[in-house]
């Protein structure tokens, strides 16, 4: 199990991550993208950070329900980071968060079904699936490598090992791929050699919550 | 860098202010954003809301009036806006026959919109889409997210605001604005580039002699590069694409030559000269022509023509009447 002031501190940990990547992901959008990746994500999480100092500041942070912690994650990414990433990386959590409703504490598999929710809702929204070089080739395999180590072990930091590995791979993959959604689909064969900024920057929250568990 | 404006940072929000002040008997803005919306909420009708990125003036807002929208959201340039605007948006002119989305097919436009009409439907309100993919060029160029949406917008905000205006059921809207993006297809063109405020550069660049054929309205590339050619000529590569795509002959079109936004009314009108000529010699029948900026790519130099095929219905919602500060009918 893991309580609500965890999950919020993981979240916040996951925040200082895209915040001090930010001229990386920036960096990787250039040649594929428009430029702006990091800088838009950056500007989303600062926004997240400051709604977890407020429930800090009320002390309000024990009270929040894992349900609303996501949707709030969701709702500010979405209204913040603007283009497409906010859209997707809204979309994931807001699922998530609603899968975990009033809860204020969730078990490794009530994570992982939300998760799963919130990868499919990525695949609904940006209407795509994996081996288009998106954040959902990523986010597919550390999913499904987290349920397989889960299923095998029942050991949620191998599980989490295991995803992050899985992602890892994902993003290598994605230099191989040649994008068919999003605007990387522009650059067509020329991506090639280029790693995706959205599967890059889903590998680095992954990594940071593997690390703060 | 050289521009008429305050600050890059201030270029949006300063051009909804400016376009409210100039139609305040047709505009409001709404406090929570660049967001316009008719003057006077009219009720009892399907509502139409529409937008996208900055930088396609008078596109969006300027088409907010009777017959046409009732909001347009306006994101940074050449970048939807978020889908909390765009749920403001839709809240202040939704009426109890439902809400139209009129989005034009970018990655980004359509998931804002869509994630906009969804929390929309939860909020009670009955949301329906339309996506508008009028430009041929894509068909043949790198781009493999499907094609984009460009001028032909125009004749979906006037078509479907007439109908609208109708009575009609939201059904019946979403309808006739289907039946616009079945029956038009645009092409465009330029011959310099534009530069979005914030990156101040150029988005790509043409030597003195080339264009840039079957470009999108926010300078992406189009199908190729080539010399540059007298209007003539350029118009028969343009009108070429645009007829093979659907079947014309025997119909009747209304006719948009579209001005990208320093491209000259004169230049316009040479171009129109020819259209008028080619589509005669096919036994195309003009119903009306456009020419002007409808949609805009900042100050690039460069034009795009539609052709939509009109029916009876078409072409009486085409008739019906528009007041808005850029269009009237």
């Amino acid at each position: 199990m893991i309580c609500n002031i965890e999950v919020i501190k993981i979240l916040d940990r996951i925040g200082d991550k895209i915040i001090e990547e930010k001229d990386f992901l920036t960096e990787l959008d250039r040649p594929i993208g428009d430029n702006d990746h990091g800088i838009n994500m950056a500007k989303g999480f600062t926004e997240v950070k400051k709604v977890f100092e407020t429930w800090e500041e009320n002390e309000t942070t024990e009270n929040q329900e894992l349900g609303s912690v996501f949707k709030t994650v969701g709702m500010t990414l979405v209204s913040k980071v603007g283009g497409s990433s906010g859209p997707l990386y809204g979309t994931a959590f807001m699922k998530m968060g609603m899968l975990l409703g009033g809860k204020k504490e969730m078990s490794f598999p009530e994570f992982l079904a939300a998760f799963q929710a919130g990868v499919e809702g990525v695949g609904q929204r940006g209407r795509s699936t994996t081996e288009e070089k998106t954040m959902l080739d990523a986010m597919v395999p550390a999913l499904n490598a987290m349920k397989e180590a889960y299923e095998a072990d029942k050991d949620v930091k191998a599980a989490f090992t295991a995803g992050v590995k899985a992602a890892e791979a994902g993003v290598e993959h994605t230099k191989d791929l040649i994008a068919t959604k999003g605007r990387a689909s522009y650059v067509g064969e020329r991506g090639i050699g280029h790693q995706d900024p959205g599967a890059t920057s889903f590998t680095m929250m992954l990594q940071t919550a593997e690390k703060y568990l | 860098m050289k521009k008429i404006i305050n600050g890059v940072d201030q270029v949006e929000n300063e051009m909804i202010l400016g376009m409210v002040k100039a139609y305040p008997q047709y505009l409001r803005k709404l406090d929570c954003g660049n967001v316009v919306v008719r003057a006077s909420k009219k009720e009892g009708k399907v509502a139409l809301i529409s937008g996208g990125g900055s930088g396609h003036e008078p596109a969006h807002g300027g088409y907010v009036g009777e017959g046409m929208l009732d909001a347009a959201v306006a994101g940074a340039v050449f970048t939807s806006p978020t889908p909390d605007q765009i749920l403001e948006g839709i809240k202040a002119v939704a009426t109890d026959q439902g809400v139209l989305m009129v989005i034009k097919n970018y990655t980004g436009d359509v998931m804002n919109f869509e994630m906009a009409g969804e929390m929309a439907e939860m909020e009670g309100i009955s949301v329906k889409q339309v996506v508008v993919n009028d430009d041929v060029a894509v068909k043949d160029s790198l781009y493999t997210v499907g094609r984009r949406g460009v001028a032909g917008t125009v004749f979906v905000h006037k078509i479907a605001g007439a109908k609208a205006e109708t009575g009609a059921s939201l059904d019946e809207v979403q309808a006739a604005a289907q039946k616009v993006i079945d029956n038009v297809r645009t092409m465009g063109m330029a011959i310099t580039p534009c530069t979005v405020p914030a990156s101040g550069k150029p988005g790509f660049e043409l030597s003195d002699d080339e264009m840039e054929v079957g470009i999108g309205i926010h300078g992406e590339p189009g199908t190729h590069r080539e010399p540059l050619k007298q209007a003539d000529e350029i118009v028969d590569m343009l009108l070429e694409k645009i007829l093979a795509d659907i079947d014309y002959s025997g119909s009747e079109v209304a006719v948009m030559i579209n001005g990208s936004g320093a491209t000259p009314l004169m230049e316009l009108f040479i171009i129109n000269n020819h259209v008028a000529d080619v589509l005669a010699s096919k036994g195309i029948k003009v119903y009306k022509t456009y020419a002007g900026n409808y949609m805009t790519s900042i100050e690039m130099a460069g034009f795009s023509i539609s052709l939509l095929r009109l029916d009876d219905e078409l072409k009486e919602l085409l008739d019906a009447k528009a007041d808005t500060p850029a269009f009237k009918e």
